[in-house]
């Protein structure tokens, strides 16, 4: 299970604006291929857990990867969403996002 | 780039999820003890398994249901992993064929 993260270890807290990568390659990834690319904001830092990108290789899972819950307008991620005023929230590991500056909404 | 099999969220045309429940027939149930048994041995993790599924041939993806996936997921593994061959595992089958009659 994950472990409560000091400050120091998180790349980003609460309510930073991040991006997430839009990458592919070989095994299991647990980013969903429609949140890749898009803009959101950290909405909680659950704490550090094993990666379960080298887990699913047969391999330790270390270095632990900070999870996140990040969100995400709808009107951001869905073309078809264009009134909707809710958010979409989706658990993302760090080296995922990136940051990209400004507050969140 | 690609996008796997498994990962549809969102995309058109795909419909809704099934979400109708249904009695688990045995060998369901039994795939599932299988399962749990080589976690439990430290013999796979839930993320391999996952990849397996995800790396599998995406024909027999679709035509397969979902414990028939976890099924061929935790056969790939177990060879991945040098601890059955495939022709272990397919001697096995054709001694419960004999003895229990082709399912």
């Amino acid at each position: 299970m994950g472990r409560a993260v000091n400050e120091a270890s998180a790349r980003f807290k609460l309510g930073d604006r991040v991006k997430v990568k839009f990458e592919d390659r070989p095994g299991h990834l647990r980013t969903p291929w429609y949140i890749r690319g898009k803009s959101g904001w950290v909405e909680r830092v659950y704490g550090e857990f094993l990666n379960p990108e080298s887990l699913a290789f047969g391999h330790n899972g270390l270095p632990k990867k900070i999870l996140y819950l990040v969100a995400f307008n709808q009107t951001d991620v869905w073309y078809d969403a264009a009134k909707s005023r809710d958010k979409i929230l989706v658990d993302i590991y760090e080296h995922w996002l990136e940051p990209t500056g400004g507050d969140a909404p | 780039m690609a996008r796997g099999h498994h990962d549809v969220g969102g995309l058109p045309g795909v419909g809704e999820i099934n979400q109708t429940e249904h009695q688990l027939s045995d060998w369901e149930v039994l795939a599932d003890a299988v399962n749990q048994a080589l976690g439990v041995r430290g013999i796979k993790r839930t993320d391999e398994l996952r990849r397996a599924r995800e790396e599998m041939d995406s024909a027999a993806y679709h035509d397969l249901s979902y414990y028939e996936r976890w099924i061929v997921s935790m056969e790939a593994i177990l060879i991945e992993k040098k601890i059955l061959t495939k022709d272990e595992i397919d001697k096995k089958l054709a001694q419960f064929e004999t003895k229990w009659g082709e399912p």
